[in-house]
């Protein structure tokens, strides 16, 4: 493999810049569906707050929770929804036979993710504080060590959902919005994962955002910062995001022996 | 591979399962040349291109593109050649301009504004810059096209049907850019077309494919005369209907 060329990278980062900046409406819908669950779950919260003692205890548990996992969705889906923008607009064959490598289009691709999950969840966190005078920040440094590893798990399985739509077509893209959310109860966004039934629980220990959801409640509960539960999520993220790249480069090395990539479309 | 040799190809092969869309090809393109696959739908001119562009995997046999293997050695050759295709599309909701920006950066071009500036010249594409290239009309597009594939100067290009769906008076002016482009760069020129007036004009080199073997190799004037007909455009009914060489239609 030649060098990776950050010019590449940063002239396709540039053509998903360009798209973002093309639609409006795509910018509001970014941030809209954030939003909307943040307003949603801070009523729910003030409403438990009167009868809940845990909640009484961490009004921001439930918020917390929401826009973490919204960190967590956003960027799996600002990976995934990017590269079926290709494979709509019969771009991606175009990609490949320029000097980009794959490898590089997967940064790029990881890049928009980050720049969109910031505008979105970004503009949810801020309207909280006005909202509901609730402040995700005082989550205090534990934050960044909770969005990184959500950042890495979400690109993993955006990755994952990408490589089965280049290898089933554009009929397998629904799986992009249904998979996570295959995971959501697992990963104790609201509720510990102790709650779930044994048999669940190991399962649910497979996947880094349970420790940075326990991890979360330990910051808002305990007032205790786990490190531990942050660096085996890191852990955990390192082996599925390495899945996730292998796995999509294998697709791709698959598709050119297969011929599907002149054909990848609507 | 001698050095005026840029493009070699021997017994190259693309099976799927039991289908062989390309069977054992063999062949050259010397520098500066101007060569045409021809062939009818399905005799395997566009899997040729794509396994010489590193799209498709060959199932057997060697390529060699400026010298180097490919598809091992492709990320030094692919910012050497480029490729156009009505049949592979940009992004249709980016501008012109930002659609040749992003594919002049991905190719290194360095003075990315001056070289679309020149383009925009030459291609007569530059009152269109700024509009949406999902907006344009099928000849606008097919320049367009042209000009991301003229990006970086190739040295090899590749062209799928490059006039296909053109009024004949864009078709025109596309052969025109593609015969000064060439004249003045010393560029070497594969192209896949059904349109045999056209490849009289611009090529010297004929490769006339079926069911995924080369049936004829020569210059279109020689092709002509060995078959006995007037123009390439019986002599590819004739090799596309399988009559061999000195054979009378009835």
């Amino acid at each position: 493999m030649n060098g990776i060329s950050l010019y590449r990278i940063g002239a396709l980062a540039l053509r998903y810049l360009y798209l973002l900046r093309s639609s409006r409406i795509r910018i509001i819908e970014l941030a809209y569906w954030p939003t909307v669950q943040m307003i949603l779950w801070g009523f729910i919260t003030q409403y438990l707050m009167t009868h809940s003692g845990v909640l009484h205890q961490a009004a921001g548990l439930l918020l917390s929770g929401v826009l973490l996992w919204d960190v967590l969705f956003r960027s799996q889906l600002g990976l995934s929804v990017v590269f079926f923008e290709e494979m709509h607009a019969r771009n991606l064959a175009q990609l490949l036979i320029s000097p980009l490598q794959p490898i590089e289009l997967i940064i790029a691709l990881m890049s928009i993710s980050l720049v969109r999950t910031l505008i979105g969840v970004g503009i949810a966190v801020l309207l909280a504080i006005p909202f509901y005078s609730f402040n995700l920040f005082t989550l205090g440094p534990p934050l960044i060590g909770f969005f990184l590893n959500l950042l890495l798990m979400g690109w993993a399985i955006g990755l994952l959902v990408s490589a089965l739509v280049l290898r089933y077509g554009m009929g397998a893209e629904s799986i992009a919005w249904a998979a996570i959310f295959a995971l959501a109860p697992l990963c104790g966004i609201y509720y510990p994962v102790a709650t779930l039934p044994g048999w669940l629980q190991p399962l649910a220990w497979t996947l880094p955002a349970s420790y940075v959801f326990e991890g979360m409640r330990a910051v808002l509960l305990d007032h205790a910062f786990r490190l531990d539960y942050l660096l085996y999520a890191l852990l955990l993220n390192v082996g599925y995001l390495g899945l996730g790249i292998g796995v999509f480069l294998a697709t791709i090395h698959q598709a050119r022996q297969r011929g599907s990539l002149l054909q990848s479309g609507e | 591979m001698t050095v005026s040799t840029v493009i070699l190809v021997q017994d190259l092969s693309k099976h799927y399962g039991p289908v062989r869309a390309v069977d054992g090809i063999s062949f050259t393109v010397a520098r500066g040349a101007t060569c045409a696959l021809l062939g009818g739908n399905g005799a395997g001119k566009t899997t040729t291109i794509a396994m010489l562009l590193g799209l498709l995997l060959p199932t057997s046999g060697r390529i060699d593109l400026l010298g180097e293997e490919v598809p091992r050695y492709r990320q030094r050759v692919l910012p050497r050649m480029n490729f156009s295709s009505p049949y592979v599309d940009l992004p249709q909701r980016l501008t012109v301009a930002e659609n040749l920006t992003v594919y002049a950066r991905l190719y290194g071009v360095r003075r990315v504004a001056e070289r679309l500036a020149v383009l925009g010249r030459d291609l007569d594409i530059a009152a269109f810059f700024r509009r949406p290239y999902g907006s344009l009309s099928t000849g606008q597009k097919t320049r367009v096209a042209l000009a991301k594939a003229l990006l970086n100067e190739p040295e090899i290009l590749l062209l799928d049907e490059p006039t296909a769906s053109l009024d004949p008076d864009t078709a025109d002016r596309m052969r025109g850019i593609l015969t000064n482009y060439q004249r003045r760069s010393g560029a070497t020129l594969l192209l896949a077309s059904h349109n045999m007036s056209e490849v009289e004009r611009l090529c010297d080199q004929v490769i006339m494919l079926r069911a995924g073997q080369i049936v004829a190799t020569g210059a279109p004037r020689e092709l002509i005369h060995r078959y006995g007909r007037k123009d390439m455009e019986e002599v590819f009914l004739d090799i596309a209907r399988g009559i061999q060489s000195g054979e009378v239609l009835e």
